[in-house]
């Protein structure tokens, strides 16, 4: 077997990327709200990017909320359905297009660069242009429910003709904000691989990178792949409802089961842009806090480009029930069966990695090995509705929704928070507060388990998901899930409140500010990261082996 | 230490709740169809099987957490990667997920079975009803929510069977290969009884097909599965699995009610009887729509009481309930009501409210209009 | 970073993003080729129930007499066309490569010409590709008078290599108004969504 080569560059560029901060002179930036309108920095824009997709989370949560306030209890209190179903449509959107995405692309904007030791991504204005694209599209989304009709209420699948013929007059600005956001997505995977494969110091090769940047480079290439099939698919629903074609619409020879088959076949690779980043995270994290070296560095990296392959061969697993011949449930279920391979390579390397190590439980290793157990769980019940027969009974239930959540909310946004807790004092130069810290993880922890773990129950009882009312069977289960939302969705104020203190001040980080194990190019630059870091490339050397 | 030894609470409430999950409420139903106790086993075959996997794996990684703590003093070894355990590890699972797919293609296989049906039910999903047709018998009817808005909007004590109630059930017979034909009047649906294992999409313009034959008589409660609209929550399924000769009779008796309707028909109806019938009609299929009082809830459905063109015209106003409007949620009715049915429920909107048409809508001219 | 250096990472940019926004367009243009891809798959497989709406020729094949399929015929009216459809007998029994004809009534009740469209789909889907259909109302857009009253044909054969396990099949026809050519009650229909957005 070919040896591998892991990322382990030496540090000795570190000094001439401290000078970089501040010895240039630049261009005097503009003031106030025009130095972040106009910004191209690679580390303003992911701050940008990271404080609306924080906006955005509270935004979705706030209708998450509304939503399990409806189902606290049997009846109808709060809300009426016309609205439940604008807030569960609403919640979907918005966290799948507004709070996880854009955090993954903050994300990446700051820490790629750093990472693979360019100055800056590699087309600077595009990057500012595909942020600003994003308040401009989730204003217009937000905007649909005030106007006559109320906003989209078919949920986030949108499925035909619900959202066709039957749709609200709003839909034709859902389908522009859709388009919007798509483009902002499109344009931020653009600049992502041009980044990536263009800018990497010098010697560092593709297997040289950390997973966390090969993880966004296959994300990014998911993202050109099917984000102009999801434009496609809401165009042809802008032409039915607007210039009467027939594609979804069965009245005039078009087909409601096409409309499934190109939703998700965009869905499903969407559902893995909101899940690779995350791999590469927590692969970066649990290292650091083993002092130990990711186990099956290569394996990994094949494992998540298998993931991705994979995700566009089994669309058909969202549609079981819809009437598909033999022949295509087989290959479908098959095909979803097979993911669960290269996901569990994924999980044994990280517990290999921990194995044996010297594990401490800082909190961004909290967060990631939450993540681990959590999104394993996810996986598990991933893998039974992979069972056609089985996912008759689960298909649109509860069941679902536990399922999706778990790998979402304790699997991505947990994700997403280690990543937060792992380079904020890169980022401010200051660690988090410890105590609120572990506050802030228990709580979550506690609250979001408290939320979805119920739900498997409800769902495999029989309650289907979207309804605003439930039967008194399902009483408990939603008490509990709605009691744990509140938990965990106003503990997430603490981790305002920590960021806040965080960039303010407390304890000062080195540049190393997680030890020696942390070794990506990102810990040779100061804490706080200046500014301009890596104008003069780094040299990257692989150690011997 | 604190902290491992919440994660060690947290790993047996998991384990813990998944003993509960046995218990009934709590998991899916066993079911009382061919299928569905086969399809109860694959699903606890593939839930016992994850557990295990979790067990192993979850066991090392705290295991792990436990034993190589920094603040023990442990020492980080240096190995980072080994091809066996990595070949073994991909190999070992592949393994596993074709011990399950075994017998997850075996059951799919039967529920694929198209062997020839003692009974044929077409099933229609309506905004936001059911509609049942008993193919070659000349029995159809609507089976809506029978659960009180007085119950929902919490003014009224919530019964046993709150939001799983219908008025007019689907009655089956045990011990018979029953075939259901799936279509729907305007959105997609999805028609799922838990206990018949059966979930079928039904979609408009096409026609799915699905089977199911029950071994215990009952009663079995379902829901509409797919987001269908504003009372998607609201559009149960009611199965009355009944014994074969109980059946037989009751199919028997639905055939002879229709006929001596269609007696009726011929004779002149007094506006009392009408307006008393096209009350109920209206309460158990419009009143969701278009509201208790006919104030109708613009501009989704618009109101009935007062409506100008609806007082005025009456030929307009036969016209929408028998064919229904396109793109919208008001189907035709053609089908669904019989005459009488919709000569009451047309007198009863032409007269109620303050629409005090005085005009009387007989069912045979609603018949003849139909034969035309 | 010398000036070489920069001049072949710009390079590399530009090339990169060529080539990915050929990736993107061609993305995009598959998207609307699926639409057709899927209607040419639905027809050779016959998911979806999804038939030819257009004439094939009866194949002289031996008629299989060891078995009987049933053929149910079932009509459904859509929403807002004013019109009764009503097939002349609910099914029959034949033999595979056996070709039948069955008539359809329609009449519509208004006082207004219209058009409709009967859409055809069939059960279970694995006998759609065996359903021949020499002469179909479905084949095309209908118009009726006001007060017209018409029967239509539907000629078809049962191909002898039917799989053997289907022992009935199921016509459907929904029947639909056709958008735009059906001009009173579309008018009105209009209007109607007119006020309500």
């Amino acid at each position: 077997m070919a040896p591998k080569v892991p990322p382990q560059p030496t540090l000795e560029q570190s000094s001439t990327a401290a000078e970089a901060g501040h010895g240039h002179a630049h261009h005097a930036p503009p003031k106030g709200i025009l130095r972040w309108l106009l910004t191209t920095n690679h580390k303003e824009i992911g701050t940008l990017y990271l404080i609306f997709s924080l906006t955005m989370f509270f935004i979705g949560g706030i209708f998450a909320l509304v939503v399990r306030l409806e189902l606290f209890q049997p009846g109808l209190q709060f809300v009426r359905p016309e609205f439940f179903n604008q807030m569960t449509t609403m919640h979907g959107l918005i966290m799948v297009f507004a709070a996880v995405m854009p955090a993954f692309t903050g994300l990446a904007n700051w820490m790629i660069p750093l990472q693979i030791g360019a100055p800056d991504m590699a087309l600077p204005r595009l990057n500012n242009f595909s942020f600003w694209l994003l308040p401009v599209a989730f204003c217009l989304l937000l905007s649909t429910l005030l106007m006559p009709g109320g906003g989209p209420n078919f949920g986030w699948t949108f499925y035909a003709p619900l959202s066709t013929t039957y749709a609200p007059p709003s839909t034709t600005f859902f389908i522009l904000s859709l388009h919007i956001a798509g483009i902002s997505s499109i344009l931020g995977a653009i600049n992502i691989i041009a980044t990536i494969l263009n800018m990497r110091a010098p010697g560092m090769r593709l297997m040289d990178m950390p997973l966390f940047v090969w993880t966004w480079l296959i994300t990014a290439f998911l993202l050109i792949a099917v984000m102009p099939v999801l434009a496609g698919v809401i165009t042809m629903m802008l032409m039915d409802i607007n210039f009467g074609t027939s594609f979804f619409n069965a009245a005039g020879g078009g087909d409601p089961v096409l409309f499934q088959h190109l939703f998700w076949f965009f869905g499903h690779p969407e559902v893995y842009i909101m899940i690779l980043p995350a791999f590469g995270i927590v692969s970066a994290i649990i290292p650091t806090f083993s002092r130990k070296r990711l186990f099956g560095y290569a394996s990994m990296v094949y494992a998540v480009a298998a993931i991705a392959i994979l995700s566009f061969v089994v669309w058909g697993h969202h549609m079981f029930a819809v009437g598909m011949p033999l022949v295509g449930q087989l290959f479908f279920m098959y095909a979803t069966m097979l993911i669960a391979v290269p996901t569990g390579v994924k999980v044994f390397n990280w517990v290999a990695t921990m194995f044996r190590g010297s594990i401490s439980f800082e909190p961004p290793m909290l967060f990631a090995l939450a993540f681990v157990v959590q999104f394993t769980i996810g996986g598990f019940s991933g893998l039974m509705l992979a069972i056609a027969p089985a996912d008759f009974q689960y298909h649109d239930t509860y069941f679902v929704v536990a399922h999706f959540h778990y790998v979402l909310v304790p699997g991505a946004i947990f994700a997403i928070l280690a990543g937060a807790y792992y380079w904020l004092p890169k980022w401010t130069g200051h660690y988090p507060n410890e105590r609120l810290s572990q506050w802030h993880f228990w709580l979550s922890v506690i609250g979001v388990n408290l939320t979805f773990f119920p739900m498997h129950f409800s769902g495999l009882a029989g309650m289907p998901r979207r309804i605003p009312d439930y039967a008194l069977q399902f009483a408990d289960f939603n008490l509990a899930s709605s009691l744990g939302a509140f938990i965990f969705g106003f503990s997430q104020l603490l981790f305002v409140a920590l960021i806040v203190l965080c960039v303010r001040g407390g304890k000062k980080a080195p540049a190393q500010a997680w030890g020696d194990y942390a070794t990506d190019l990102e810990w040779s630059v100061p804490s706080p990261a200046p500014l301009h870091t890596f104008e003069t490339p780094p040299t990257f050397e692989r150690p011997a082996h | 230490m604190r902290t491992l030894l919440v994660w060690l609470a947290g790993g047996l409430t998991l384990v813990g709740s998944s003993q509960v999950a046995l218990a009934n409420g709590w998991n899916m139903p066993v079911g009382v169809s061919t299928l569905s106790g086969e399809i109860y086993g694959l699903h606890m075959t593939i839930f016992w099987i994850c557990v295990v996997i979790g067990v192993v794996v979850f066991g090392v990684m705290f295991y792990s957490l436990f034993k190589f703590r920094h603040s023990r003093g442990a020492k980080a070894s240096n190995f980072h990667e080994n091809t066996t355990v990595e070949v073994i590890w991909t190999i070992v699972p592949l393994l596993i997920l074709v011990g399950m797919a075994v017998p997850a293609t075996a059951t799919l296989q039967k529920i694929y079975d198209p062997s020839e049906a003692e009974l044929d039910v077409m099933v229609t999903g309506q905004q936001w009803r059911w509609r049942y047709e008993y193919l070659g018998e000349d029995v159809s009817f609507i089976s809506n929510l029978a659960t009180p808005r007085a119950q929902i909007n919490g003014e009224e004590a919530r019964g046993e069977h709150y939001l799983l109630e219908v008025d007019e059930p689907l009655v089956l017979p045990v011990n018979r290969k029953v075939r259901f034909l799936f279509t729907s009047d305007d959105v997609m649906h999805a028609w799922w009884v838990p206990q018949l294992a059966v979930k079928q999409d039904a979609i408009p313009g096409f026609v799915n097909e699905n089977w199911v034959e029950i071994q215990e008589p009952g009663i079995y409660r379902g829901q509409c599965a797919e987001l269908c609209g504003v009372d998607h929550g609201f559009m149960p399924i009611v199965v009355h699995a009944v014994e074969e000769e109980e059946f037989d009779t009751w199919l028997a008796e639905r055939k002879e009610a229709a006929a001596e309707e269609a007696m009726g028909i011929d004779r002149e109806w007094e506006m009392d009887e009408l307006m008393e019938r096209g009350e109920g009609i209206y309460s158990s299929i419009c009143a969701s729509c278009h509201q208790p009082e006919g104030q109708g809830s613009p501009p989704a459905f618009p109101a009935l009481a007062g409506n100008e063109q609806l007082i005025s015209d009456k030929d307009w106003h036969v016209n929408k309930v028998i064919n229904g409007v396109s793109g919208s949620a008001m189907p035709s009715f053609r089908n669904t009501l019989n005459p009488v049915e919709l000569a009451s429920v047309l007198t009863y909107t032409r007269n109620a409210w303050g629409n005090d048409t005085g005009e009387v809508v007989q069912p045979a001219e609603i018949a003849e209009r139909l034969e035309e | 970073m010398s000036r070489n250096e920069s001049e072949v990472r710009e390079a590399g940019v530009r090339r990169t993003v060529w080539r990915t926004v050929a990736a993107l367009v061609g993305m995009f243009a598959f998207a609307f080729a699926l639409v057709p891809m899927y209607d040419a798959f639905c027809r050779l497989t016959g998911i979806n129930g999804k038939v030819d709406t257009t004439a094939q020729a009866i194949v002289n094949e031996e008629v299989d007499e060891s078995r009987m399929v049933t053929v149910q015929f079932i009509t459904r009216n859509g929403t807002g066309l004013p019109w009764r459809m009503e097939a002349e007998t609910r099914q029959v029994r034949l033999h595979p490569g056996q070709t039948s004809e069955i008539y359809f009534t329609f009449s519509n009740q208004s006082g207004a010409e219209s058009w409709g469209r009967a859409v055809p789909s069939v059960s279970p889907s694995k006998a759609t590709r065996h359903v021949r259909k020499t002469s179909c109302f479905c084949f095309e857009e209908q118009q009726l008078q006001a007060g017209e009253r018409i029967e239509l044909p539907l000629v078809f054969q049962l191909a002898r290599d039917l799989p053997p396990e289907v022992h009935t099949v199921t016509l459907v026809y929904t029947l639909y108004p056709v958008e735009g050519r059906h001009q009173p009650l579309q008018a009105e229909v209009q209007t109607k969504q007119g006020e309500e957005a």
